[in-house]
């Protein structure tokens, strides 16, 4: 049932996710619904009726043994069934020529491109106010920077989260899988305008990205197209 | 009066004068009971600031950016239509006061103090005088915490976890003299909390009565007594964190700033390390008391002692090793990742046992189904879905996309709300007779129970699907976002569940007032329980019992022993050969 509200996936990596979130939907769905069976059953059967006395125990070894060890099993295969997924998204980088540098400040994301030269920090780096253009199937590597407060980078349908941290550069990637249109809002707590400081990310198949690169990172000037922002 | 410490497992002093005056009765006073009085009332109290809180939260959020209704005399500016940075001081504050001025007066110091001495036979705490300083100190904390509502700027508005640098830099907020008030507040706080917690301890390691061995203690002073650890242990990081974010905003220090060489996370981990253990702080007292009410409404021993007592153990000691599981995103390097997964879902298993052993107690037995036995299968039942949520979380993977969104506030509500608040209301319900000696109205019970857990539900469970949807926390508008226009209409019946929810609190202010003056007065051993408090008087005079200190026989749980004739036998009735002597 909760698994209709997931935003649609457009990410590599997001299906590993999904299918974890389903995993542990079904292990806790199953989980609840036998405690909640046993736990009306039992407060249906066993209450107070004249005439009957309760059952004088103080427990079982066995079942206690069982209720252990079998909720310890499921956790560490669960752990086990977790950690490439993990490792993939947050502990490796996959190789691509493809760097975006965010800097997050209150309440905007900075996005740089290198421009022609291929380097950042030069004077040629063309910068965009909340939006980012990507193209399809490439893995995107982001630079992560912050200007003042932690903000988090958060884009739902790519099922990625960082945090932006003041004086520290993050790396973080994403690869995206579907053209279109994604939003990305900022997901940790950032001052008084911390709601409302979203941005888009363009994605393109790879032959528009082209031209939109064409257009907008080779030549000479960079108007960065102002997203019209709800007021806040 | 401070020497009777000392008497505790003899007799009572003779010459105790009972009339000590208004003042040493009922305001400085050292005598446990009225300080858990005094402990319960600030927390009823500073409930009803936090719930009022919540629901100025909740309208901005179901209909973003119209008028509070009662707010257009406070905010005459926008005839009371909260700006952003209203909306973040409401939430920062809601759950700075629910979680330091309400779960932790009412169960740590309130019932922690009312019950471990009665419980183990003490007939005081062993510090009488620190305890009183305890309450003071925290009350002292609550007032300075309340004149942050009425300085320049308003309150601190970064959150109850007040991530640093948002926290520590007064630009970034704008808020000045409130995030400090914030700080001095919870140091103070801090500081009363240490008090308390070395009290306990002490009390529970020596003071016990004849017999009372460490595993014939009730579960809810094994509880109680774990918490005070935990408090010991947990607390003064707090106090340090909040000194060192301090001195970064008044005395120019860089902990936390990296333009002056800090480091930002050292914020988070100097928190969490606080707060993960916090987390069980406010729960463990409430597991502790659905365990003592539990057997008493089926009539039956509780189920595994030992299980319920070691699991305990083990969460306290495994929550030192859990708090990263916090930080996923945050930019702590990801190996820690994956350890704090390993043990986060370590964790979870002494949590199962515990809901385990709750279920085989109701097995067989004689369920009378009062309102405090309501409240403590509530606190089951609620408790049980945010264990289960949580494991979502525990998950890294799957944390990425979930953490900062109302899963979370979901999840956490579950825990602290549907386990802590009901934990609460039902050892209100069931102490509250020795308390005041008097017993509470039924039906208002009933009256405050059944609405409270109908819109409890209503309330949080559509958190999970929003947070699913991906709603984040704290933000103040959710339609600003495109992709969670569609689902507002959960913003709403939330909304509608939590006014709900808080209407249902005003049968429980009736009962708890109207009952305290005039409820039917009750006798010695209303619900028929074996546990050392109700062989005193309703309520116990100064020092609980008369000449002698009750000798303790067996453990706490000799409900329906065969071979006898009542189905509850006191602790303090000798177990007859044969019958009743297993363990314990």
């Amino acid at each position: 049932m909760l698994n209709w509200w997931l935003p649609e996936n457009v990410s590599s990596f997001g299906g590993e996710i999904d299918w974890l979130f389903h995993l542990i939907y079904a292990i806790t769905a199953i989980t609840g619904i036998l405690v909640f069976v046993c736990l009306i059953a039992f407060l249906v059967m066993y209450r107070d009726r004249p005439g009957r006395r309760a059952r004088y125990t103080h427990g079982n070894t066995t079942l206690e043994i069982v209720w252990t060890i079998v909720p310890a099993l499921i956790l560490v295969i669960l752990t086990f069934l977790s950690v490439p997924a993990w490792s993939k998204i947050k502990m490796s980088m996959p190789a691509t020529d493809f760097v975006v540098q965010v800097t997050a400040k209150q309440f905007n994301w900075q996005v740089s491109y290198p421009g022609p030269d291929g380097k950042f920090g030069t004077d040629d780096d063309k910068m965009f106010l909340d939006e980012m253009h990507v193209p399809a199937g490439k893995p995107i590597r982001v630079v992560l920077k912050s200007q003042d407060v932690i903000h988090s980078f958060f884009v739902p349908s790519f099922r990625i989260k960082q945090d932006a941290v003041p004086g520290r550069e993050i790396q973080a990637w994403f690869d995206a899988t579907k053209p279109g249109k994604y939003e990305w809002p900022c997901a940790e707590l950032c001052g008084f305008g911390h709601s409302g400081m979203k941005g888009w990310v363009y994605v393109h198949t790879p032959a528009d990205y082209e031209k939109w690169a064409a257009e907008n990172l080779k030549s000479g000037v960079a108007a960065p197209a102002q997203e019209e922002k709800p007021k806040s | 009066m401070s020497a009777h410490a000392a008497t505790a497992h003899g007799h009572a002093t003779t010459h105790e004068h009972h009339d000590l005056g208004f003042l040493r009765t009922y305001v400085f006073s050292t005598d446990h009971k009225m300080i858990a009085k005094q402990f319960l009332l600030l927390g009823l109290f500073m409930m009803l600031l936090g719930g009022a809180l919540a629901l100025v939260v909740r309208w901005q959020l179901a209909w973003p950016e119209t008028p509070v209704p009662g707010l257009g005399g406070i905010l005459k500016e926008t005839g009371g239509v909260l700006e952003p940075s209203q909306y973040n001081m409401a939430f920062t504050m809601h759950a700075t006061i629910m979680v330091f001025f309400v779960v932790m007066p009412i169960l740590a110091g309130g019932f922690g103090n009312f019950l471990i001495p009665l419980m183990i036979g003490a007939r005081d705490m062993a510090f009488p005088t620190l305890n009183m300083l305890s309450f003071w100190t925290t009350f002292s904390a609550g007032i300075v915490m309340l004149i942050g509502f009425f300085v320049p700027g308003g309150h601190a508005a970064a959150g109850w976890t007040s991530y640093a640098p948002l926290s520590s830099v007064v630009e970034f907020t704008g808020v000045n003299w409130g995030q400090n008030i914030w700080c001095i507040s919870l140091f103070v706080m801090g500081v009363g909390s240490m008090m308390g917690s070395i009290n306990y301890i002490t009390t529970v390691i020596n003071m016990r009565a004849p017999g009372m061995s460490l595993f014939r203690m009730p579960l809810v002073v094994w509880s109680l007594f774990i918490t005070a650890i935990l408090l010991l242990l947990a607390l003064p990081v707090l106090t340090s964190g909040v000194a060192m974010l301090l001195f970064d905003r008044w005395l120019g220090t860089s902990w936390f700033r990296p333009s002056g060489g800090g480091e930002p996370l050292l914020w988070q981990h100097v928190f969490w390390y606080f707060g993960h253990p916090e987390v069980y702080i406010l729960i463990l007292p409430a597991m502790g008391i659905a365990s003592e009410i539990l057997p008493v409404f089926s009539r039956k021993p509780v189920f595994g002692y030992h299980a319920m007592a070691f699991s305990m153990i083990a969460i306290a000691f495994l929550s030192w090793v859990v708090y990263g599981h916090h930080m996923f995103v945050s930019g702590m390097n990801p190996a820690l990742g994956t350890a704090f997964m390993v043990t986060t879902m370590v964790i979870a298993v002494p949590s199962a046992i515990k809901t385990f052993n709750w279920l085989g107690t109701l097995w067989g037995g004689r369920i009378q189904f009062t309102v405090p036995m309501l409240n403590a299968l509530a606190f089951v039942s609620m408790f049980v879905i945010g264990g289960l949520s949580g494991i979502f979380m525990a998950n890294s993977p799957v944390d990425i996309y979930i953490q900062d969104t109302y899963f979370i506030v979901a999840h956490i509500h579950y825990v602290v709300f549907g386990g802590s608040i009901f934990g609460a209301f039902g050892a209100i319900y069931y102490w509250f007779p020795k308390m005041f000696g008097r017993m509470t109205n039924v039906a208002l019970g009933h009256l405050h129970f059944w609405p409270s857990f109908v819109f409890f539900n209503i309330t949080f469970f559509p958190m999970h699907i929003i947070g699913v949807g991906g709603q984040m926390r704290r933000i103040y508008n959710p339609m600003q976002y495109e992709f969670l226009q569609h689902q507002q209409h959960w913003n709403v019946i939330i909304t509608v569940g939590a006014i709900g929810l808080g209407v249902a609190q005003i049968p429980f202010i009736i009962n708890f007032f109207w009952s305290m003056f005039a409820g039917r007065p009750a006798p010695l051993n209303p619900w028929n329980s074996t546990t050392l408090e109700w062989t005193a008087s309703s309520p116990p005079p100064h020092l609980n019992w008369g000449p002698t200190i009750p000798t303790v026989y067996r453990g706490p749980y000799e409900y329906s022993v065969p071979e006898e004739s009542a189905d509850f036998s006191p602790q303090t009735q000798p177990a007859r050969a044969g019958a009743g002597a297993r363990h314990h």
